[in-house]
Parts: C-alpha cells; structure tokens; sequence
C-alpha cells in the first residue's frame, strides 16, 4: 500500500461527495439528508417522478440551491456556499437557455472569453466543439434559426468547450421528438466516451436512463429508492416502487414458503431467492416479458384472457388468473377468452420483502 | 360593393382622427389672424414663433424634463424590476398592485398631492420639482413594460452565465441587459411622451417662473390665442412623426437582418 499512495487515494475518493443533504421549500421537504458519491469519468442518472428531488439535486452541485443542511465536497474541498460562477462544473439546461441576442460561435466562446483564452484558442476550440455535435459551419448562425435538436447540442458544445471535470444534464432531452431524442441519446453516449469526462443526467425517462447510464440512481420523494447498474435496476428491483417505476411489471402480494419457494395466488412457484425465512408474506415482481403462455394444464396458473392489445413488436395481454390480472406480452396473440396456463422460469421471479411500516410503504408507492 | 362600404368606412376614420391636426396645420400658415378665414399663405407666425423667448424657454423645458425624467425612470424602474424579479410570487404581486395604483390614479389627484408634499417640506416649486414629479409619474409606466421581459426570460440565461463563471454584473449587462432591451427602450418612449403630454401635474407643480409648451397654451388660452400657437403645434407634430417613422424604419431593418 506504500507503493502508490496518491493514486490509491486518487481512487479512492469521489470526485463528488453529497453529505446528508436536506432541503425544503415552504415546509414541503424535497431531499431528505441525501448522500451520493459521484466517481470521476462515470455517467451517472438521476431518474425519478417530477418532484422526487432530481433537479434539486442538480442546483445544489450547479450551485444555483443552497440546502438547508448538508455538505457539498468537490475533489475533497467543501464547496457548498461557492458561487456557480467559481464552481468547476458546468450545466446543460433543460431548456438551452442560449443568449439569443449572440450567435452560435460567440454562445460558444462565451465561457472561454471569460476565462481569458487567446482568440486563436477560442476559434480553435469552436471548431472543435461544432464538430464533436455535428453541426460544422454554424458559427454565424443566429440561435433563432436553429431547430430544437441543434440548439440543444450547441447548449451541449457550450458547456463543454470549457472543460469541465463534471458536466450537469438537466433533461435535455425532454423537449425533443422520440426520434430525435434517441438520435441524441446515441450522441451523448458517443460524447462521453470522446470527452472522458463525468456526466450527471437527470431524467425522469426511465428508457433514457437505462440506454445510458453506468450507474442509475432512483430517486422518489427525495428519498434515493435504489442505486445499481442498469441491469441490476431492471432486473432486481429492490422495492414496489423502482419495479414499477422502471418498465412494465406485475407486483404481486406472495408468500414465501422456503428458500427457493414462492406461493403466488395458492399456486407454488419455483424462484432463486434465499434467506427471507418461512411463510413470510412478500413482494413478487414479475416482468410481462418473462411470462410464459401455453395451453391450459401445461403452466403453474391457468387463467383467461381479458385483453389482447398489439403494440408493436408483440402483443400486450392481460389474463384473469387466481384473483389476480396479469399484464402479459407475448409475439403470439392469444384472442380475448382463450383459456391459457402461465409459467415463469425461476430465474426470472424477483422477490422483494414487504415494506416494513406505513411510512415506508408512503415513501414506495406515493408519488 | 363591401369592399367599397370597407374603403368608405376607414376614409371616414382617418378623415376624422386627422381632420383636426390637418386644419391647425393649415391655419398656422395663415397670414390673417383669425380662425375661419383664409387671408393668404405665409411663414410670418413661424418667424414669431423662433423669435418669441417665452414659448422658446418652453419649448426647452418640455424636452429637457422629458428626457431627463424619461432617462432617470428608466434606469431606476428597470433597478426596480431587478429587485421585483428576486421576491417571491406573493411579495411580487403586492408590489405590482402598489405599482399599477398612481397608473389609475387621477392626474389631478397626483398633481395636488405631489404639490401639497413639496410645500409641506417647504421645498419651493420650480423646475426641479417639476423633474422630481414627472420621474414619480413616469416610474410605474416603465416598470410595467419592463416587468413583462423579466418574467419572459425566467432566469435561465442568467443563470447559464453564471454556470459558464460570469459574475452576476458581467452576466447582466452581456445577457439579461440584451434581452430585456426592448422592454426599457418602449418603457423609456412611454414615459417621454407621457412626460411631452402631461399638462395636469406640471400645472401643479411648476410655480411661478417656469412653463411647459402645455402651460403655456393654457395661460395663453385665457387672453386669446395668436396663430404663433398653431405654428408650435404643428412643428411639435411634425418632430413626433419623423421620430415615430425613424423608428418605425429602424426596428423594421432590424427585424430583416435577423431573418
């Protein structure tokens, strides 16, 4: 360990660290002593209902909040009361906020002119920026001439241009069109590679989060619900709230017998799941996709189609079994009234504990 | 045969909004002196008019207190909304309502009162209170055209300067003086020509020794009119329409540059 002490402790410490942050408007609490740690070259979202504390999160590091109690630390340095202007972060706005009264090359130099880099520099570095957004030779163009998309992506050059350690999305994306918005998505991903530089993403797009993302931090009533990788979000939801919030799934009141056995509406499931004791009532999520539909007898359930919708690439079904109506899809239609088993291969029955107390259980399901 | 009743219709407007400026225009070229006889053409009552020292001293007052009282209320009104802006949304309406009251006020009500205030301090009316008046009165005109830009730009572009390291005052003047531009210039043409117009308060507060084209007209009224009034008239209408047009011209240029 005496080898290498500075880089371990490079490694070591998060390039942001948020301490127990509290914040309220006129009584009505946003975050409720929040703690995230931010490592350096991550791309991180924040995903969440509107008013789950997101945006407030992200004024707070673009220093635009104050909160009410808690620590904002920077590379070690507490930077809590720092003016924006002195903070090393830059932001890109939910709304571009350009100036309208420059041109394209001048939003972009803005920043730098500040700062007091040579002209040759400055021109330099625009070129550079219009070419890592796609949009060579705008320089001249007024902001008004530009479309959603590409006003969104100068905002982007405009920030980044200065350099920053971190740079702050504010839901860029949720003014433009679904195929622009995943044209963007693809753009940021590629930018954050070509930049390797850390991203902090707020979004209450749970697709845009999970396209994205390294690491996903839902977030509900300024409470983070649950922390992982996209994968880990999806398929292991911790509670009712981020199993509903992240896709389409059953949440289903269960029974747990023993290890590796769930009874879901007086039928005995095989799962994976270990170690919540015997007969302990539980949460069991079960996403549409992983339903499996046969013939009647052949599943663990039967039950009977109620509605068949085609969606797209499959068809959406719901299925009257055991008290309980199931949302299934499936690229084979089952026409309303077909009678039809359900199985569920274990790996794909996620078993979560019940919440404890009425306050916990407001805090999962309330938006 | 609507669209003949249409061209009636509007001839009959403009004929009658203009018929008046056009006859004191026409009378101030009259070389006889009374009001419903041609005599002849002639400049004689303009030559009268540039050579009168007293409609001249009023004719410089009208525009020195116009601007000056324009230019100081436009720079504490738009001071003001900078302020209005920062409050909360029930601080921000009392205001308001405090700022629309002296808009709705009677003119006389103010002049009376703004008179009753410089006596009590045994402040001596004189051009002085004149100004200070006229910048009260024009106050609330320019926060109202102002206020409305601030609550367009919402503070994003402000605080997307400071994101990108301005201090608050280089992010003021490079972009939210920018954009809150036209709001001050039409705040600022308001409360010029409310100034130019007004003739109630500055009645009040005037005193003795100083007169407005306004008051002047008004004392002149009660000893008879003499047609160098009609002259002053028509020169004054005539700067306000190069003025409106210049403008008209520039703001139009503007537009097509940035299309």
């Amino acid at each position: 360990m005496g080898k290498y002490p500075a880089e371990f402790l490079k490694i070591k410490m998060p390039l942001i660290e948020l301490i127990d942050i509290s914040k309220s408007y006129d009584g009505e609490t946003v975050l409720d002593e929040f703690n995230l740690k931010i490592k350096e070259n991550e791309f991180i979202t924040l995903l969440g209902p509107s008013g789950c504390g997101k945006t407030t999160t992200l004024r707070i590091l673009g220093g635009f909040v104050t909160p009410d109690t808690g620590k904002v630390i920077y590379q070690g340095k507490d930077i809590t009361n720092l003016a924006p202007n002195k903070r090393p972060l830059n932001t890109v706005f939910q709304k571009y906020a350009l100036f309208p009264n420059m041109n394209i090359a001048e939003n972009i130099a803005f920043g730098l002119k500040i700062s007091g880099k040579s002209k040759e520099y400055i021109d330099d570095k625009i070129k550079y920026a219009l070419k890592l957004v796609n949009l060579n030779g705008y320089e001249k163009r007024s902001v008004d001439s530009l479309s959603g998309g590409q006003q969104q992506r100068i905002a982007i050059a405009r920030a980044i241009v200065n350099e920053p350690k971190v740079l702050l999305l504010d839901e860029p994306l949720g003014a433009l069109d679904l195929k622009l918005r995943q044209e963007m998505q693809y753009e940021l991903i590629r930018l954050k590679k070509e930049l390797g530089i850390t991203f902090l993403y707020v979004t209450h797009d749970q697709e845009e989060a999970l396209t994205m993302s390294d690491k996903v931090v839902v977030m509900n009533q300024g409470y983070i619900q649950q922390m992982g990788t996209p994968e880990q979000i999806y398929n292991e939801p911790e509670n009712a709230f981020v199993a509903d919030f992240i896709g389409d799934s059953n949440i289903i009141d269960g029974v747990m017998m023993e290890d590796r056995v769930v009874k879901i509406c007086n039928h005995i499931f095989p799962c994976i799941d270990e170690g919540f004791g015997r007969n302990k009532p539980v949460d069991v999520v079960i996403r549409p996709e992983d339903i499996i539909i046969g013939k009647p007898g052949e599943g663990t359930i039967d039950g009977v189609v109620t509605s068949n919708v085609f969606i797209g690439v499959h068809y959406e079904m719901c299925i009257q079994a055991g008290g309980f109506e199931w949302l299934a899809q499936n690229t084979t239609s089952y026409p309303v009234g077909t009678h039809v088993s359900m199985r569920v291969v274990p790996d794909n029955i996620q078993i979560m504990n019940k919440p404890q107390s009425e306050d916990e259980e407001a805090m999962a399901l309330d938006e | 045969m609507k669209k003949t009743f249409k061209g009636l219709y509007l001839a009959l407007i403009v004929f009658f909004l203009y018929l008046p400026i056009f006859t004191l225009m026409v009378l101030s070229f009259n070389e006889g002196k009374t009001m419903n006889a041609w005599v002849g053409f002639s400049l004689k009552w303009y030559e009268e008019m540039f050579n009168n020292r007293q409609i001249m001293e009023a004719l410089g007052n009208t525009f020195t207190i116009a601007f000056w009282s324009a230019t100081i209320a436009t720079i504490v009104g738009t001071i003001a909304c900078i302020g209005i802006n920062a409050m909360g949304e029930k601080k921000k309406s009392i205001i308001m309502g405090l700022n629309n009251i002296p808009l709705l006020n009677a003119d006389i009500v103010i002049g009376i009162s703004l008179m009753l205030t410089f006596l009590m301090f045994g402040i001596s009316l004189n051009y002085g209170t004149v100004l200070f008046s006229h910048i009260t009165f024009c106050l609330p005109y320019v926060i109202l055209s102002v206020m409305p830009k601030f609550k367009q730009l919402q503070n994003l572009t402000y605080e997307a300067a400071l994101d990108l390291g301005a201090t608050p005052v280089y992010a003021f003047f490079k972009v939210v003086l920018p954009d809150i531009m036209p709001g001050i210039i039409s705040g600022f043409l308001l409360a010029f020509t409310m100034s130019v117009d007004d003739f109630v308060i500055t009645h009040f507060t005037r005193g003795a020794g100083i007169n407005t084209i306004s008051t002047l007209i008004y004392s002149q009224v009660k000893v008879g009119i003499r047609p160098t009034l009609y002259a002053l008239s028509t020169v004054i209408f005539v700067i306000v329409l190069v003025v409106l047009i210049a403008i008209n011209i520039m703001s139009n240029k503007k537009k097509e540059k940035n299309i």
